[in-house]
Order: structure tokens, then C-alpha cells, then sequence
């Protein structure tokens, strides 16, 4: 009766064009004058031009995490862009096929991994991502090696032996199901992770991360259904990081609603869209979705406002875009200015960095391809490689 | 005897016991129908889901990645082509990752004609599922078979495409499986639903046991000596009613029931064939790349030398839909007299 009535509160409140109370963030970074309001129910949102659409910098003049988190924040951030920009430059260099990844994400995938509970099984977090969370997987504590190795589609590729793309990771002793190119699927596989953990018990919870053109796709809806049916409430943290592009089409040519976190609202789920392109934002803003998915069992829906620095691929091209917020600089720029971290010393960093990934590309370069006998192996877990057909 | 629902109840009940079954679930799969063919009832582990295939099929993913053991049902498999690329991903998920995740979940389908379900309730999906990598793939015809291949499937590793031909769903078994009452009504008793309210009725499970029937076996359901015909699913007694009737007229034909259709079972085929030396295969899925057509592939290119006739197949027209009149239904996929004529035409080909 409780649950009902209050969504009868969130459904009155949306009819008033009200923000519902359960859906309101505790901390924005955001300025209130420039956050859309929720489209009323009774008015249909308008196709938004995209350069209508500037995300919101957070310019705060404190810095509420302590020092010690804000650098290691930082510190991988500037490693997962020297690592994708590493990658970049080996597809170019013809040292890869073909590059995907999330460089200009760093500022929501690094406080995201920071925060995930690592470890194998329902007890830890199931981990459903998409192909642009190097950096969540850097802030996991995973070496940049893989990545390289996986982008010259050696043997050592850890996450799948040379046979997928960069940035599709797969790690089973951190939950880290398999990334796939189809970029919805993930969003109904989370559910049923979920659906275990909420039997298991503990506090392990589902991520699951697509981006807003994604968002399109049925299993997004299916995502929101599954985990909001009433008393089977699940605790997944959905979370959509949105570029305002899909490939080349602009978000708002494609869709109606100004904010996608507003699609969880009507599955009375908790939503709110967050600065996604500042760290400190990010970190506080998730820390409370998570702490509230992990005791509350339930779903929680958070939209990120990112930048997409290299375009969608190396199919356009995956050179820097011009006019997107550099997340990277605006953390370093807030950093120096509060004594922080000095400009030299990020630089030094940075060149730090690119040196080592160098290093490690010129490492994979050297390592072998998988041999063309192995495309039987683990086609059946648990068994030898199968026959090309069953041979009598 | 059991019929096929009642012998996959049975083969689930064991399942969940003993199996390490985690979830049956699907649309009205749970209490209070327990499958729109009844195969759900009473079981401990059944729930309902939305209407929503997709997130049925990845929902199983999801729980198998999770260390569950789920059976996702689709309630007919005219309704499962909108996951497909989630049964491509379930097919590929262990080689993508180079070994490093497995699924472990049954996807269970009615398929097929026989019941007058026109368009939408009549598709098979053999076809379709022998497209798709890494899956293996089942369709019994008895239900002793239907029990021992649900047993295995919820022992696999790997994703199990369990393939129900609907319209053998209400024929009674000739074998029994060990621990059924002998008594039909008896076994009704037990673990058939009653009518009207349900909420207090709770299945009296009889002790059934393990049958020994693995992935991957055909079976020989008739010896002969000049002509073979393999089927599986709802043309398989079709297959053995015709030898019957042949065998009135002097033609002597070897029924295997192939059972397995991923990985299949290629010594026994090919013993039967190298001994009649004349082959038809025969399904009710449609005929333009039909699973049928790769088993005369491998037959001519195997066994060209010892055949004395061209490998035949019978199989479904190639039509959009089946029709719901009666003759638009019969006249699209295999009967009884279809395959009575395609095996007396074979047997008695000469060059």
C-alpha cells in the first residue's frame, strides 16, 4: 500500500510537471537554472538542435573530497587518456584494426570504478559495460596492458585471445561480464545478475552502462521494466552516459526527451542526471546511487552528461573534436587553482604516462597472433575443441 | 504413460531437486497456470515474467553469468526471433571471452505444426537454431526421450536450445520413465493441476530417476535394411507409421530419430545409410536452407560411393506462414502420405 501510494505521489507530481521528491538529487553541481525541468506530461518535448545543448561545467569553489582521492582520481584519469589516445595512435599507425573507446569520459568512468565492489560472484558487483570504460577498468586496478594487447588482437589478449574489438574487456574474477558491440544488450543481461544477488543477499549489486543512443533499443525499456516490477524490485544501477551523439546523429534529432533519467521515473525508480563531466560531481553523485541501490535493493537510474573527445570510432575518423568540454583539463584547471596539483606536475604526469603506454605498445607489437587452429577452442565451455562437424 | 508435458514436469521437478535448477520461468510459466501447455505445474522454482522475450532470454543470461542454473521458457517459437542476436550472444559468449565465461541455461520452445495455430503458432526454429554457434540443440519426439534430454540439458555447461514439438505434447509414451505410475490416471492425479482454484494444490511428486540419455545420441526406433529415414520432433512418428506401412508392401525401412540436432549423431546416421545406401531426411521446417539440406550435404560429400539413390529431403513448403484451414496446413508441411510416397519413390529408384 505504501509503495502505491507513492507512486500515485510520483505520477500526480509528474501530471503537475513537478520534480517527484524521491527523484530529487541531493547534491547537483549542476546550476537549477540550467537543468531542464522534466517534460510535463501533457506537453511533448520538442526535437532539440544540438547546439542548443551545452553541458553544464561544474565551477564550484570547494573541494569536498580530500586530497588523497582527488589525486588518485586524476592520476587515472590522465592514464586512461594516455592509454586511449595510445590506442588511437596504434589504429593509425596500423597496429589495430579498428579503435573504439571513451576518451572524454574519464570524469564519470574513473569515480564509477573507484567505487564498484571487486571481486568474483554475487557477493561483488556484476559488471555489464560498454566499450567505453577503459578508464572504469584502469580505476578497478587493471594494467593498460590488456587494452594494447587487445588492440593489436595478439594471443596475450587477455580479455579474448585476439578475436574482438578494443575496449571489450572481460573479466570473470571481477565480474566483468563480456563487453559486446551491440550497444543494448547489456541492459537485459543486468536484470538477471541482479535477480540473483537480490536471492544471494549481501550488498553486491548490478552496474549496468549503455550510452543514449542505446537507449533507443527495447532493452533498455526491458531494463526498466524488469527491475522495477513491484516487489521484485532489483538492485541494479543503471546508468546511461550521454554524448549526445549516436555515431552521427545528434541527440536531438532522434530523441524527444530531454532527459533520458526522466524515462525511470514513470517505473517509479529513483533517477537523476549528473555532471558527468566533472569528477568530484561525478564521485558524489554516484557514491549516493550506489549507497541507495546497495541497502534499499532497488533500481536507480542515473543519466551522465559526458564529452565524446575522439567521435563514436575510428570509423569517423578519431580525431580530437573541437568545441566538446575536455573534462581532463577542467579537473586540472580546478586543481591547480586550489593548490592541488600544480600544472607542471600534471604535465609531468601526463608525460610520464604517454611514455609508458608507448612502452607497452612497443611490448604488444612483438607478441604473436593467435594461431587460425585455435578458432575451435571455447566454443563449448568445459569441453575440447569440437570437429569442424561431428565426425563419425 | 506419461505424456511429453507431463514428462517434462517430471524432468524439471528432478531438476530443481537434484539438478541445481535455479529458476523456470517465462510467460505464465508460474502458479497459477504453469504454462500455457501445462509442462510448469506444481514446480517449486516457477515464476512469471513480463511479456517481453527479450528480456526473458537475457534475464536466463544474466542468472547463468550470476552462478544460477535458470530454464527461460518462450512460449511459442514463433515469438523467439526478436532475441535472436541475444541467443547469438548467449552462442558466442564463451568464445568471445576465450574460455573465460560459460552459460549454463536451457531455453525451452514449443515449435512446430499440428495444433491449427495458424501464422504465429505453428513456426519451427530448427532451421534458425542450427544457424546460430555455440548452442546445442535438442527436439525429442517420445515423452522417455523428452525427460532423459531435459535431464541433460539442465547438466550442461553450455546453452541448450530445447526444441517441444507441440503437437506430440499430449501423446501418451510407450516407454515408461522409471518411477512413473503405471496408471495413467494415477500420474494425472499427482501432478496435474486441478480445474478452478488452484491455491492450495501442491504436486505429489512420484520418484523418478536419471535414464541415461545424453546430448548427442540418436536413436535407431526401427531396424531396416533398404532404405533409411531420419526425422526428429513432430515427423518422427510420421516416419514410423509410414515404414509400418511400407513394410506391408515388401519395403524394409531403418528409422533413426536424430534427437540431438547440435552436436548430432554422425556414426549412427552413417552406419544406417552405408547399409540401406538410400537416405530421406524429414522435418516440417521450411525447405530452402533447411537443417536438412547440411545432413545431405555431409551425405553426398561422406558418402557418395556407397549410395545407390540421391539423398532425398522432405521438409516444410517454403511459405510465409502456415495457413489455419486445415487443407493450408496439411498442404505445408509433411503428412503421414508425404512421407509414405518420398520413401516408396527412394526405395525403389534405379538409375
Amino acid at each position: 500500500m505504501a509503495r502505491d501510494a507513492k507512486k500515485l505521489e510520483v505520477v500526480k507530481a509528474a501530471k503537475q510537471g513537478k520534480k517527484p521528491a524521491a527523484a530529487k538529487p541531493r547534491r547537483t553541481s549542476r546550476p537549477e537554472a540550467k537543468v531542464a525541468q522534466p517534460a510535463a506530461v501533457t506537453a511533448a518535448p520538442k526535437p532539440q538542435p544540438v547546439s542548443a545543448f551545452k553541458p553544464i561545467i561544474t565551477r564550484s569553489d570547494e573541494l569536498p573530497l580530500d586530497r588523497a582521492l582527488l589525486l588518485r582520481i586524476h592520476d587515472t584519469m590522465v592514464k586512461a587518456r594516455c592509454l586511449e589516445e595510445r590506442l588511437i595512435a596504434m589504429y593509425k599507425s596500423g597496429h589495430g584494426y579498428f579503435w573504439i573507446g571513451g576518451p572524454g569520459e574519464e570524469a564519470f568512468n574513473v569515480p564509477l570504478g573507484l567505487l564498484i565492489k571487486k571481486g568474483e560472484g554475487p557477493a561483488f558487483d556484476y559488471l555489464h559495460f560498454h566499450y567505453r570504460q577503459s578508464a572504469t577498468f584502469l580505476a578497478l586496478g587493471e594494467e593498460p596492458l590488456g587494452a594494447i594487447r587487445q588492440m593489436k588482437n595478439t594471443a596475450s589478449d587477455p580479455y579474448s585471445g585476439g578475436r574482438n574489438f578494443a575496449g571489450h574487456f572481460s573479466k570473470r574474477e571481477w565480474n566483468l561480464c563480456p563487453v559486446s558491440s551491440p550497444i543494448e544488450v547489456q541492459y537485459a543481461m543486468a536484470p538477471g545478475t541482479a535477480h540473483v544477488q537480490k536471492r544471494f543477499g549481501g550488498d553486491g549489486i548490478t552496474i549496468v552502462t549503455g550510452g543514449d543512443a542505446g537507449t533507443a533499443e527495447g532493452d533498455f525499456a526491458s531494463c526498466l521494466v524488469w527491475s522495477s516490477r513491484p516487489g521484485q524490485e532489483l538492485p541494479v544501477l543503471i546508468l546511461v552516459t550521454n554524448n549526445r551523439w549516436g555515431i552521427s546523429t545528434p541527440y536531438g534529432q532522434v530523441q524527444g526527451v530531454e532527459r533520458l533519467s526522466d524515462r525511470g521515473a514513470a517505473f517509479g525508480m529513483r533517477t537523476k542526471t549528473i555532471d558527468g563531466n566533472d569528477p568530484i560531481s561525478s564521485y558524489l553523485e554516484l557514491k549516493e546511487a550506489f549507497e541507495y541501490v546497495r541497502t534499499e535493493r532497488k533500481p536507480y537510474l542515473v543519466e551522465a552528461n559526458v564529452s565524446r573527445l575522439f567521435g563514436h570510432s575510428s570509423a569517423s575518423g578519431a580525431n580530437l573534436i573541437k568545441g566538446e568540454p575536455d573534462c581532463l583539463e577542467l579537473f586540472e584547471e580546478k586543481l591547480a587553482a586550489h593548490g592541488v596539483l600544480s600544472r607542471a606536475d600534471a604535465k609531468a604526469l601526463r608525460a610520464r604516462y604517454v611514455e609508458e603506454m608507448a612502452e607497452l605498445a612497443r611490448q604488444a607489437k612483438e607478441e604473436p597472433l593467435p594461431d587460425g587452429s585455435t578458432i575451435w577452442e571455447h566454443v563449448y565451455f568445459g569441453e575440447g575443441p569440437p570437429d569442424p562437424l561431428p565426425k563419425g | 504413460m506419461a505424456n511429453m508435458a507431463q514428462a517434462l514436469r517430471m524432468a524439471l521437478h528432478y531438476a530443481e531437486e537434484k539438478l541445481g535448477v535455479t529458476d523456470i520461468f517465462g510467460e505464465d510459466v508460474g502458479p497459477p497456470l504453469g504454462g500455457v501447455f501445462t509442462c510448469t505445474q506444481g514446480l517449486r522454482t516457477t515464476w512469471n515474467s513480463p511479456l517481453d522475450e527479450r528480456g526473458i532470454i537475457g534475464m536466463a543470461m544474466g542468472i547463468a553469468l550470476a552462478g544460477g542454473r535458470p530454464i527461460a521458457e518462450i512460449q511459442f517459437c514463433d515469438y523467439i526471433y526478436n532475441t535472436v542476436d541475444l541467443l547469438k550472444l548467449a552462442g558466442n559468449t564463451c568464445w568471445a571471452s576465450n574460455g573465460q565465461w560459460n552459460l549454463p541455461m536451457v531455453v525451452m520452445t514449443p515449435v512446430g505444426s499440428g495444433i491449427r495455430g495458424s501464422i504465429y503458432h505453428s513456426h519451427s526454429f530448427d532451421a534458425s537454431a542450427t544457424h546460430i554457434p555455440g548452442w546445442k540443440i535438442v527436439m525429442p519426439s517420445t515423452p522417455l526421450d523428452a525427460y532423459g534430454l531435459m535431464l541433460a540439458a539442465c547438466k550442461e555447461q553450455n546453452p541448450v536450445m530445447f526444441l517441444i514439438p507441440k503437437a506430440l505434447m499430449r501423446i501418451k509414451g510407450e516407454e515408461p520413465i522409471p518411477g512413473e505410475p503405471g496408471e495413467d490416471k494415477a500420474l494425472s492425479r499427482l501432478i496435474d493441476a486441478p480445474l478452478g482454484d488452484r491455491s492450495q494444490w501442491k504436486a505429489q511428486w512420484p520418484d523418478t530417476g536419471e535414464v541415461g540419455i545424453d546430448i548427442g545420441q540418436a536413436k535407431v526406433v526401427r531396424e531396416g535394411r533398404q532404405v533409411t529415414v531420419v526425422s526428429y520432433g513432430r515427423t518422427m512418428p510420421l516416419c514410423r507409421s509410414a515404414a509400418e506401412v511400407l513394410a506391408g508392401e515388401g519395403v524394409d525401412a531403418e528409422v533413426l530419430d536424430l534427437r540431438t540436432l547440435w552436436p548430432y549423431d554422425w556414426a549412427t546416421l552413417k552406419a544406417s545409410i552405408e547399409k540401406t545406401g538410400r537416405v530421406l531426411f524429414v522435418n516440417e521446417d521450411t525447405e530452402v536452407t533447411n537443417f536438412g539440406e547440411h545432413l545431405v550435404r555431409r551425405t553426398t560429400d561422406e558418402l557418395f560411393y556407397q549410395l545407390l539413390a540421391p539423398p532425398k529431403l522432405l521438409a516444410g513448403k517454403f511459405v510465409p506462414g502456415i495457413g489455419l484451414a486445415d487443407t493450408l496446413e496439411t498442404a505445408s508441411v509433411p503428412q503421414e502420405h508425404d512421407v509414405v510416397q518420398a520413401l516408396r519413390e527412394l526405395a525403389t529408384q534405379a538409375p
